[in-house]
């Protein structure tokens, strides 16, 4: 076991835990942050996206080892107290999911290409979403969502 | 799924890593930014006792100005490098071939030196560090040492790296003013490189005086594409294409699910003229 | 201002923002996953890695003994609880069933299969002893290629003496529906045209997101499961038929469920061997798969061999249709199983006039995952083989893509029309949807730029594919599926509980897992009882609350639990109006119902349902003999199916020199009937396009001669990004169905059925004037590139 400090959605947390346990299986299953969920073992879904330290990586594929000493964002993080953030209600208004498996992860990866591309073109935000699959929406409305968000944003 | 249990170190200094290294002896693997290493614990097909984590070792993270050369830290995640004014101008090839790993979410993780040393042939790095002449930094119980790219890739998955050495920098000499194309060819976005070509080179007048040319995926290394280059010498973009269909020329390259090694030698003369012309006109 | 003052006049046709979407953007959803219950144990499953094989003996000793391990069970320790995997459709009497354990005894027959379960205190400690669980196996010859099984060299199962599992046909002669198709083709051979095709409907693995899982509670009254399912009230009755566990004494509940596209619709061996577990331990136990076990154990989807003679006059009059298909069940028969290419028995002749039709196929078992329902199911295998028949049609006797199918459609004023496979198209009106998509997809710039691209020897060249497609929806008429010996019937349920305090609960039997039902289903009840849609609840997915149902597929919820839903609604509209009339001290004749009030004719006196609703609950002043509660629940069996249709329309560019693709354009135009939401539907259409090009471009299940998937993970099995799609254009034109009240028709399936094809045929356009006139999906670059080389070569040869 390795203690680790780490603060998620604005909370410190101190633990003891396995050194295999993945970033995301310590949300999910010591701190309940059951918004972040797992799609697949070979990194290529993205339904895991949280932002590390502000950038957004993929929490099957970090060691909740390597969190230590730093700040996680999950999709239960980032609205403000009774509302929702700026690109959940753009997902809402644009009709951006159906299922709902990969949202968050799609979500925290939209913010964090709004992040670094404020105003993408539709080309930039189906490539800074390539490492997020969904497979019920056809990513047009999704697309369409992230460029309403970056639009309201403006 | 869940990687088999180890042990966890994570050093502060390359002199620690080393110790660690040596503790772990054949049990230990290093991991830089794990976007690699992790699918594979995951999936249980590797299973080391110790995990040596260089995550927290600050010296090997950065990217400066060596005078003639660039110096990236092997913690350097792709991010950094494709963000880097420095690699835009010097070594404009790898930043167009780092903008194509993988996605976002890898590359704010994912770092330079893991992704060289993991080596597997369809990764996109080792065909632009081949192309500009990339020397690899490693040290490891002996010293310091250096070997040039050209010689640092052995086989799928193997390195110059040994047992108990790391790799810390890679120092690649400035190619201020040269052009720079990566060609990527995949079948979906996610996919990685059926194949890939990195082309460099240096025109005077619209002709060309020096070209380099790295391919990815065309064996079980990256290689260079040396006939071609020195085909391509004295031309122009619109007398290099038989030059730039000796790509394949001494290539070995695999037969998969996307494409037999015969169509993979035809990809490479096609996307060589497209890499070098890009190349040229930018 | 109040939610009422809000409310748009009529509900239906308004585009309604998701009332699930609160939930699911903000990380509150409820997967089975998420599900936590004191003393839960976490399964880990042991599969074979041989695709057929004898188990010689397992020993489970050090796994047992390993750290956090609870218990580790084979097959014969759970052999007397565990149940079968049945099948809902043996074509006949005479079909062949390997009897499908959850956990087989002796013999594995694909690799994948479960042969030992680890129950541990954590999901790691479960995984880790399973790697300790010892198997000896003798392997035994495997059967992988759908054309060698036909042969019955070697047999998937050596116990059934044959890999056939059985033949069905569908011949208009025989039927009285049309022609001999024998005569109609001789006739062509000597004065028409035959186009002789065969064509590959490729494995695809559905790849929901949310992978499967299911918890068992065993420790109540009633067992309970929460699972990832489609068809939590299908499943309650596979438990109860096979594993000697009462039907009253289970209740499966489908929580939130991350998608399914007829990958979840299925009773799987990982539910059957958690409930078996949970029940020997008498414990809560929790199996969660990881991805690559999906790839390998959920059901697939497609595999087929079509083999298609089409037979016209010179001038592209369609005079018959002969199908012959080779079905890889896989390694067992399914939930649907052996019935999904019969489904496509019904839509090979698609909208048009065909005199005579035979339709056969022979269904075969392989070593390999077994394959049901994917997106589509039946109806995309036909639609894609037809419709890539009509351009080869089309170019054969040299007239537009358009004109030849416009030549033999079904016009509107044909309507009903009875085709030559039996059914009775209630609706359509094909000419519309296709005008609309040539004005939107700008057909003749297009054809133009194409001229001018081959006529200048372009390297990119442009195709344009048509697919003119149409379906049959709202699964089933109960009567139907009893002639064809499916085991259920096709009806649903709906249930109205209108609360004392001015809500409304509505149950319904349908089990959305994506679809949008709390939305769409809120918006006909508040119309159809003058209620806010925020006042309306709309509950599903568990056996105790909505307690009957034949859950969600082959886009029924809507055409068939839709209808329930009005029905429901009428019901309880009677019920009030006595209690209504007593109270505005009128006759029950003279009181009217209109939007959410009764009103006594020809004055202002009137009172609101939800006011009744509270009198009733109070029942102090109803009129006698009547029963203190308005709630009321209606079954609707459909008469018929529905028939959406749609022209879609796809420009593809191809890159000649590496054989790559890249989409222009695709417009689709699709008729669905009654539009409940819009929005919905447009999703609903767009992400069926993104399954469909996925079958064209990208996708496809391979296996190596071992009978490993090697693509068993979502590295190899490329399912499209947002990257590789374009925005769709989506349009609409509106021919309600005639049978149900609503007109809706459903939209599910439509994008997918209808896209492979339109994709497709515009690869092939593209490079047609090269010599090709086939491409194997998915039309990888290797292929396409491929095809012109050969096609090239073939030209060359033939010039000698």
């Amino acid at each position: 076991m390795t203690r680790i400090t780490v603060k998620v959605d604005g909370v410190e947390y101190s633990d003891d835990v396995e050194p295999r346990t993945l970033l995301v299986h310590y949300l999910r299953e010591t701190l309940g942050k059951v918004g972040t969920v797992v799609g697949c073992d070979t990194s290529n879904c993205g339904a895991c996206t949280v932002h590390l330290d502000g950038r957004s990586v993929k929490s099957c594929s970090v060691l909740a080892v390597q969190a230590h000493g730093h700040e996680v964002t999950t999709i239960e993080g980032i609205a403000p107290a009774g509302g929702l953030h700026p690109m959940q209600q753009a997902f809402h208004d644009n009709h951006a999911l159906q299922c709902g498996f990969c949202t968050p992860g799609m979500i925290m990866q939209a913010i964090d290409l709004l992040a670094e591309n404020p105003d993408p073109s539709e080309q930039e935000i189906r490539e800074g979403l390539e490492g997020n699959l969904c497979r019920c929406t056809g990513y047009h409305n999704i697309v369409k969502a992230v460029s309403a968000a970056a639009k309201a944003g403006e | 799924m869940i990687p088999v249990a180890f042990e966890y170190v994570a050093p502060t200094s390359v002199a620690d890593a080393l110790g660690a290294l040596a503790a772990a002896g054949d049990d230990g693997k290093v991991i830089a930014g794990g976007q690699s290493l992790l699918p594979v614990l995951r999936m249980r097909l590797n299973a080391p006792e110790t995990v040596i984590d260089l995550g927290r070792i600050e010296s090997l993270r950065g990217i400066r100005d060596g005078g003639d050369h660039l110096v990236i830290g092997a913690m350097t995640p792709h991010a950094e490098v494709l963000a880097s004014d420095l690699v835009r101008e010097h070594a404009a090839v790898l930043h167009e071939a780092v903008a194509t790993v993988a996605d976002p979410q890898i590359r704010h993780r994912g770092t330079l030196g893991g992704a060289v040393v993991h080596a597997d042939p369809a990764g996109d790095l080792g065909a632009p560090l081949l192309a500009l002449d990339a020397t690899m930094v490693i040290v490891g119980p002996g010293g310091e040492r250096t070997v040039p790219a050209t010689e640092f890739y052995h086989d799928i998955f193997a390195t110059a790296v040994g047992d108990g050495e790391l790799l810390t920098e890679v120092r690649i000499p400035k190619h201020t003013g040269w052009g720079a194309a990566y060609e990527k060819f995949t079948r979906a976005a996610q996919q990685w490189a059926i194949i890939g070509v990195a082309a460099t080179v240096r025109t005077q007048g619209g002709q060309i005086v020096e070209a380099k040319v790295g391919l990815t995926n065309m064996g079980s290394t990256p290689v260079r594409a040396r006939a071609a280059e020195a085909d391509l010498v004295g031309r122009h973009a619109d007398d290099c294409g038989q030059a730039c269909g000796r790509a394949a020329e001494g290539t070995n390259p695999p037969s998969d699910l996307n494409g037999d090694a015969d169509y993979r030698r035809h990809l490479a003369g096609v996307l060589t003229a497209r890499a070098v012309r890009a190349a040229m006109a930018g | 201002m109040t939610a009422v003052d809000d409310r748009p006049e009529v509900e239906i046709g308004q585009a309604r923002r998701r009332k699930e979407d609160h939930r699911l953007i903000t990380g509150r959803t409820r997967w089975t996953d998420n599900i936590q219950l004191p003393g839960m144990l976490h399964l880990a499953m042991v599969r074979s890695p041989f695709a057929h094989a004898t188990i010689t003996s397992i020993d489970t000793s050090e796994a047992a003994a390993a750290p956090g391990v609870i218990a580790v069970f084979t097959g014969k320790d759970i052999a007397d609880i565990q149940g079968v995997n049945i099948t809902a459709w043996p074509l006949s009497a005479n079909q062949k069933t390997p009897t499908h354990l959850p956990v087989p005894l002796e013999r594995v027959s694909h690799a994948g299969e479960i042969v030992a379960i680890v129950a541990a205190r954590s999901a790691a400690l479960a995984r880790d002893a399973a790697e300790l669980v010892d198997v000896d196996y003798d392997e035994l010859p495997a059967v992988l290629d759908l054309k060698e099984a036909a042969t019955d060299a070697v047999l998937a199962h050596p116990d059934l003496g044959t890999n056939k599992s059985d033949v069905w046909t569908l011949d208009s002669a025989a039927a009285g529906t049309g022609g001999d198709v024998d005569e109609a083709i001789a006739k062509a051979r000597e004065t028409g045209v035959v186009i002789e095709r065969e064509y590959r409907q490729q494995r695809l693995i559905p790849a929901f997101m949310e992978p499967r899982s299911t918890v068992v509670d065993p420790t109540g009254e009633q067992v309970v499961m929460w699972t990832a399912t489609q068809v939590p009230h299908v499943l309650r009755f596979c438990i109860a038929a096979t594993t000697g566990l009462p039907e009253s004494k289970i209740r499966v509940i489908a929580p939130d469920v991350g998608g399914g596209f007829g990958g979840k619709l299925q009773s799987t061996p990982e539910e059957f061997a958690t409930l078996a577990v949970a029940r020997k331990l008498g414990r809560p136990c929790k199996y969660t798969e990881t991805r690559s076990e999906t790839m390998v154990s959920g059901h697939h989807g497609r595999d087929q061999w079509q083999r298609l003679t089409l037979c016209a006059t010179k001038d592209g009059t369609v005079t018959g249709l002969k199908v012959d298909l080779l079905a890889d069940l896989g390694a067992y028969a399914a939930l649907v199983g052996g019935g999904v290419p019969v489904l496509g028995a019904w839509m090979f002749n698609a909208i048009y006039k065909f005199p005579a039709y035979r339709f056969t196929t022979s269904n075969y078992y392989t070593n390999k995952t077994w394959v049901d329902a994917y997106r589509g199911a039946g109806r995309p295998e036909a639609t894609y083989a037809i419709e890539r028949l009509m351009d080869e049609l089309a170019a054969e006797v040299g007239v537009d893509a358009i004109a030849i199918r416009e030549k033999n459609w079904i016009k509107h004023d044909e309507f009903p029309f009875t085709t030559v496979a039996g059914m009775t198209y209630d609706s359509g009106n094909y000419e519309a949807a296709t005008e609309r998509a040539l004005e939107l997809f700008g057909y003749d710039a297009l054809r133009a730029e194409q001229a001018q691209r081959r006529a200048s020897g372009d390297p990119v060249q442009l195709g344009i594919g048509v697919s003119t497609f149409t379906e049959m929806c709202g699964l089933a008429p109960s009567r139907i599926l009893g002639a064809l010996n499916y085991g259920a019937g096709g009806w649903e349920n709906a249930s109205i509980r209108m609360l004392s305090t001015g809500t409304v609960e509505v149950l319904t039997g349908a089990s959305a897992h994506g679809q949008g039902h709390e939305t769409a289903f809120s918006q006909i009840v508040a119309d159809r009882l003058g209620v806010p849609f925020d006042s309306v609840e709309v509950l599903h997915g568990d056996t105790q609350i909505s307690t009957k149902g034949m859950d969600t597929y082959g886009s029924r919820s809507l055409v068939v639990g839709g209808e329930a839903l009005v029905r429901a609604a009428d019901k309880v509209i009677e019920k009030a109006r006595p209690i209504a009339a007593h109270l505005l001290e009128a006759s029950a004749d003279d009181v009217e119902f209109s939007a959410g009030t009764f009103t006594v004719r020809g004055t202002e006196k009137g009172i609101s349902i939800t006011d009744v609703a509270l009198q009733t609950w109070t029942g102090h002043n109803l009129p006698d003999g009547v029963e203190p509660s308005l709630d009321a629940d209606a079954t609707f069996d459909p008469d018929n199916f529905s028939f959406p249709h749609g022209t879609h329309l796809c420009a593809m560019e191809v890159d000649t020199e590496t054989g790559a693709t890249r989409m222009r354009s695709y417009v689709c135009v699709d008729d669905i009937g009654t539009v409940i939401n819009p929005l919905i539907v447009e999703g609903q259409v767009h992400g069926g396009l993104a399954q469909g090009i996925g079958q064209a471009l990208f996708e496809g299940a391979e296996y190596d001669d071992q009978g490993t998937l090697t693509t068993g993970s979502l590295v190899d099995y490329t399912i499209p990004s947002a990257a590789d799609l374009i925005n769709f254009v989506t349009d609409r034109t509106t021919t309600p169905a005639t049978y149900t009240s609503l007109g809706t028709k459903g939209v599910g399936e439509a994008g997918t059925i209808a896209s492979t094809p339109a994709v497709v045929n515009a690869v092939v356009d593209a490079v047609r004037h090269l010599g090709v006139n086939d491409i194997v999906m998915p039309c990888t670059p290797e292929r396409v590139w491929k095809a012109i080389q050969h096609a090239g070569s073939a030209a060359n040869g033939g010039a000698q």
